[in-house]
């Protein structure tokens, strides 16, 4: 599949609308965890970075590879893991009520 | 290679489906009653697109790949689960920072290279490659300044037109390796000047201000991952990129229009720089209050009590306390309600968290537009670790630098009690015209610690 000019760009503005719409309508109580679930959610550039990693062939593009990957996963997992504190919170504070 | 096709198509299947993932568990994050099912499907989404990357064609280093991922998957998951609540904001911009780089990595990689992918490509790698590598550097810099390693706020004149000059040879260098596709040398240095485009850009921003560029950088890491993914040909990374980017970008917008400034104000503005005329200070003067009991009958022989917590309560870990105070008093028939500020904590929806922590229950928590019309209603305001969000100084002082910034009306109820570390001026360095009013009683010292003695004189009444 090749994703290339107006493809690219219809589907860059379709995603755009899409993440407008999602924080249009959130309760000021969620933006910090709704700004920590998003930051997880660009994580998957561990995803590119692996493909690179993969890919890399010199010293030097496997030492940069390498560090991409680290910080990539470490987005990732770090973005999940608070963000899942957070929201654990909400939830065992709606219990108590 | 022949089995290529079948497997790209497996690929592609599973992008698409993490894409879904996001995008519903995203939605559902934004609900608080669905919320915490949504970052499991966002995970989900998450893992299934890095197990099926292990299959993408022409690959090898599965070894040292295996190795980064468990090297930063690790630390990040340890220090993800030591973090306490209050220290969020500076968390989140670490991990941030480290989705940045990943992006600016990325389009090293490729850069260096040096191959002809077409003008658009081009384009797009160094485009992300830039952003990806300010929004590293700037979120480090912004961890640093949260997190205290860094207490001063570096200005000197003339410094926006050292950023512009800075982002100007930035982007002509990255025209010049689009053209002509040069080798390591030349994208090192792009990559080193645009590292330090996000530390100049960022040095200079208070730490006010400081949720607003972790939102902002937010935001930019999406773009860069969009941009990416675009490089790589990657659907689940455009989509998600974008999805972040257009996220990140209004969710910006709102904090900085709850702190009635404009992005551009908070870039390119250093704080308090409007003010400096007004040095004069509110008239009148700070009453101490003697004897914890006198608050203490204020409050519970008061028909309404409204507490305004702000970051102070949270660093002094007082939310427990402060809890405990405000059952005694309701057990006691007081009408006792939470007010928060947009901006109370160190970002919007922080201090929600942090009270949610205490176990305080919603309805009994109130935004700033539903609370503020009851403050002339009450008999006391508790105002604990809250400084510049109850100043009324933004709304009758048109010379003061937070002039004009939506605030809670504390100064409106009968009576204010202030719980304060010491006579210091708050994060933005502002006298607050609030502790200087007839009604106005100052306990000073430790949050938690008054919180205590609150308790102990309402309990002894």
């Amino acid at each position: 599949m090749m994703i290339d000019g107006f493809i690219a760009l219809y589907i860059f503005m379709l995603a755009a609308f899409v993440g407008h719409e999602i924080i249009g309508r959130v309760p000021v109580i969620l933006h910090t965890p709704l700004m920590s679930g998003s930051n997880f959610v660009h994580g998957i550039v561990l995803v590119g970075a692996m493909v690179a990693l993969g890919r890399a062939s010199t010293t030097l593009e496997l030492v940069i590879g390498f560090v991409g990957v680290v910080l990539a996963a470490g987005n990732a997992v770090g973005g999940y893991v608070v963000t899942e504190r957070m929201l654990e919170m909400f939830k065992s504070s709606k219990g108590s009520k | 290679m022949t089995d290529a096709v079948p497997v790209r198509g497996l690929i592609e299947a599973c992008y698409f489906i993490a894409a879904i993932l996001f995008i519903f568990g995203l939605k559902r994050m934004s609900s608080p009653v669905t919320a915490r099912g949504g970052i499991l499907w966002a995970g989900a989404g998450m893992v299934v697109a890095t197990v099926v990357t292990f299959l993408y064609p022409g690959m090898t280093n599965y070894i040292l790949m295996i190795v980064a991922i468990a090297i930063g998957g690790i630390a990040a998951w340890i220090s993800g689960k030591r973090v306490a609540m209050t220290d969020m904001p500076q968390m989140i911009a670490l991990y941030n920072g480290m989705g940045g780089g990943a992006a600016a990595a990325i389009a090293a990689v490729e850069l260096f290279g040096g191959e002809d992918h077409g003008l658009t490509f081009g384009i797009l790698a160094v485009l992300g490659g830039l952003i990806g590598a300010v929004s590293f550097s700037g979120s480090l810099i912004a961890f640093a300044k949260l997190q205290g390693l860094m207490k001063k706020t570096v200005r000197f004149s003339g410094q926006q037109i050292v950023n512009m000059l800075l982002l100007v040879v930035t982007a002509v260098i990255a025209g010049v390796i689009v053209v002509q596709h040069s080798g390591v040398s030349v994208v090192t240095v792009f990559f080193l000047l645009a590292l330090l485009l996000g530390v100049t850009m960022t040095l200079p921003i208070g730490g006010a201000d400081m949720p607003v560029v972790i939102s902002l950088y937010n935001a930019l890491t999406g773009l860069a991952v969009a941009f990416e993914g675009f490089v790589l040909q990657n659907a689940a990374m455009i989509i998600a990129g974008t999805v972040v980017g257009a996220a990140g970008t209004l969710l910006t917008q709102l904090m900085a229009k709850a702190m009635n400034r404009s992005l551009a104000n908070v870039l390119f503005a250093g704080f308090g720089d409007t003010g400096a005329a007004a040095a004069e200070g509110p008239e009148g003067s700070m009453k101490p209050i003697d004897g914890r009991a006198t608050s203490a009958i204020m409050m519970a022989y008061a028909d309404k009590v409204l507490i305004v917590p702000g970051y102070g309560m949270a660093v002094a870990q007082a939310q427990h306390k402060v809890w405990e105070l405000a059952q005694l008093l309701r057990e006691r028939g007081v009408d006792v309600k939470f007010a928060i500020h947009p901006v109370a904590g160190r970002m919007p929806g922080h201090m929600n968290v942090l009270l949610a922590e205490a176990g305080v229950p919603y309805d009994i928590i109130y935004d700033e537009t539903e609370i503020n019309a009851e403050f002339a209603t009450a008999d006391v305001a508790l105002v604990i670790g809250a400084n510049d969000v109850v100043n009324p100084s933004a709304r009758t002082d048109p010379a003061s630098p937070i002039y004009g910034m939506p605030i809670l009306n504390a100064d409106k109820a009968k009576n204010v009690i202030v719980i304060k570390r010491g006579q210091g001026t708050g994060f933005s360095g502002i006298e607050n015209a609030l502790f200087f009013l007839e009604q106005t009683r100052m306990l000073y010292g430790d949050g938690q610690e008054m919180a205590s003695e609150l308790i102990a004189s309402v309990k002894a009444l």
